[in-house]
């Protein structure tokens, strides 16, 4: 007799299903072990490959805690923050200036330099990388957070002024028409109108802002050298020899784990700036 | 007079326009275009941090230093007399990157191309099952996601568990041997497809179902219609995702550094380019040697991209089907 097309087509669909939530739970499987492992006493975390402890203790996390050089994770959480709230309000007003000249206003030579604009997207960071060292060197800024936001606030993320020029060039420029009939200028036109509008683009900007300086390794490990001032991702190496043996497991997992919780949130809450901000500019995320 | 006004109205419709661009004008010219021009000059010049003063032009020396070990040449003097040894690593750190870029990127866009095309059919929970393979992509730039990775591939780590419950047995660390330290690397890569399917899945939905519906009842099977209809229609989309992805990837740092212990792995098998620069240039404070090889990334990254534009004539389609 067979199974009709009806059927069948109901049986593919549930496979498929299946299929992506089995898939979906390997793929998550590490980050869920991770966060349990965490809990577990140091000596169990290698024999368990399971995700329900046979012990729970917060142990890792007091030993994790207390950080390095004698500077605790309560330091190093409090610079990640500075650092990117920093960062975020950097970009928030240098970014969106770019913006609005490019997608707004008549200039001279404006087609030339947003090709530049657009050049400096693609532009690999490591050319510029020895001569900024050098360069902030001789500022005595090596040590300091300053040559981590100070770049924040020239607009060097050329990928979020792309970001608001293609937002800004969305809204309509009937508003901006009306607003310069009753009177604004070109700063009111950006006050009153445009940021107003733009809030959905603001908030990618921010969120991925945040998300990029959460994460960021390389800029602290140069930058960074004294253990006081070490964001999160840069104290978590701490925990890595030089050969790359972990002594405290337990204090590693735990950390990171906590390291995790900030994108965690801003994900869950922002989702839908997450999907918009990716799949409208191909953000790598 | 009239030259006078010329510059009046010149300014007048430049003025606000330039305050506005200003922060941007001038993070251009004093973080990119003064770097890139002054790292261009330390490229050609023995410049050590530690000692600057001694800095000395040797031509294409640094460069040679690079690729002098492919003809078999361990050291050379350079026009003004400076004695260079080439570098026995730099062919190494390629090979490596290379492999990596050309391994994982195309994995990494065939699981998303695969999984968004899944996701497009119309089933239920797309949101929720798009935000847990997102996951990954959100979390696995991390330090902390590198850490893990690491613990995971060890010889008793949780990769080698799970093999050992089905069955396997005399499981090497994929760690610490050279022969399989990049396997951990470019998996921790693939398993970040979340953006890319992201990006897809928006290209999909652009695909009308009449193109399907009728080649349904033209009779071509899903295999036909695949790629027929949907790597022609996607192609801009698959392009724009490769070039990303490829620019992205060469310039790989963090992961390599973390699992590597700031180091390029066993006999260099994980020793990114990047990793390598980073190496030269602070650890042994070879900037001048630093830039060159930076400036060769560059062309490299530069040639990769011109050659994926030049040869997408032969294949992206931005027509409607044809």
């Amino acid at each position: 007799m067979g199974l009709n097309k009806k059927n069948k087509n109901k049986i593919l669909h549930i496979l498929t299903h299946l299929f992506i939530i089995v898939l979906g739970f390997m793929m998550i499987y590490p980050v869920l072990w991770m966060i349990i492992s965490s809990f577990k006493p140091n000596n169990m975390i290698f024999s368990d490959p399971g995700l329900i402890p046979k012990a729970v203790t917060i142990e890792n996390y007091i030993s994790g805690w207390k950080g390095y050089a004698g500077t605790t994770f309560g330091r190093f959480f409090t610079n990640s923050f500075i650092l990117c709230l920093g960062s975020v309000l950097g970009n928030l007003i240098s970014c969106t200036m770019a913006a609005y000249a490019f997608a707004r206003l008549k200039f001279t030579g404006k087609n030339f330099w947003f090709a530049i604009m657009m050049v400096t997207l693609m532009l690999p960071g490591q050319v510029t990388l020895v001569p900024r060292y050098i360069m902030f060197n001789t500022f005595g800024w090596v040590g300091t957070t300053l040559p981590l936001l100070a770049p924040k606030y020239l607009a060097t993320d050329a990928f979020f002024v792309f970001l608001l020029v293609q937002f800004f060039r969305s809204l309509p420029k009937e508003l901006d028409e009306a607003a310069i009939m009753d009177g604004c200028g070109k700063f009111g036109v950006f006050f009153r109108i445009i940021l107003p509008l733009a809030k959905p683009a603001l908030v990618t900007t921010s969120l991925f802002t945040f998300l990029w300086t959460w994460d960021d390794f390389m800029s602290p490990l140069l930058y960074l050298t004294k253990p006081d001032t070490y964001t999160v991702s840069r104290a978590l190496r701490t925990f890595v020899g030089d050969a790359g043996s972990v002594a405290n497991w337990g204090g590693a997992l735990a950390m990171a784990t906590l390291s995790l919780i900030p994108p965690f949130i801003l994900f869950f809450s922002l989702q839908k700036y997450f999907v918009q901000g990716i799949s409208t500019t191909g953000l790598k995320g | 007079m009239s030259g006078k006004s010329k510059v009046k109205r010149y300014l007048k419709k430049n003025s606000s326009a330039y305050i506005f661009l200003a922060p941007w004008l001038l993070g251009f010219f004093a973080l990119t275009v003064y770097p890139m021009i002054y790292s261009l000059w330390l490229s050609f010049t023995n410049y050590n941090f530690s000692q600057p003063n001694s800095t000395v032009w040797i031509g294409f020396g640094n460069y040679a230093k690079m690729f002098g070990s492919l003809f078999g040449i361990s050291e050379f003097t350079t026009s003004n007399g400076e004695l260079i040894r080439t570098d026995p690593y730099y062919i190494k750190a390629l090979t490596v990157t290379f492999k990596y870029v050309f391994i994982s990127v195309p994995l990494k866009l065939i699981a998303a191309l695969f999984l968004a095309m899944l996701m497009n059919q119309k089933i239920r929970g797309v949101s929720i099952y798009r935000a847990i393979y997102y996951i990954p992509t959100l979390l696995g730039g991390s330090v902390a996601i590198a850490v893990l990775w690491r613990k995971l591939f060890e010889k008793d780590g949780l990769v080698n568990l799970f093999l050992g419950v089905l069955g396997f047995v005399d499981l090497p660390s994929w760690i610490t041997n050279p022969r399989y330290a990049l396997g951990p690397l470019i998996l921790l890569t693939v398993w970040q497809f979340g953006s890319s399917m992201i990006i897809f899945l928006a290209g999909l939905k652009q695909i009308p179902q009449e193109f399907y519906d009728a080649a349904s009842v033209d009779g071509a099977n899903p295999v036909r219609q695949f790629f027929s209809i949907t790597i022609p229609l996607l192609s801009p989309v698959i392009f724009f995702n490769l070039v990303m992805q490829l620019i992205y990837a060469f310039q790989s740092f963090t992961q390599a550094y973390i699992i590597g212990g700031g180091r390029g792995g066993v006999l260099n098998s994980t020793l990114f380019y990047t990793l390598h620069l980073y190496i030269q240039g602070w650890a042994y404070r070879e900037m001048g040697y630093a830039s060159a090889m930076a400036w060769v990334l560059l062309l490299i990254i530069g040639g990769i991209t011109f050659v994926v534009f030049k040869s997408s004539n032969l294949w992206l389609s931005y027509g409607t089907g044809e």
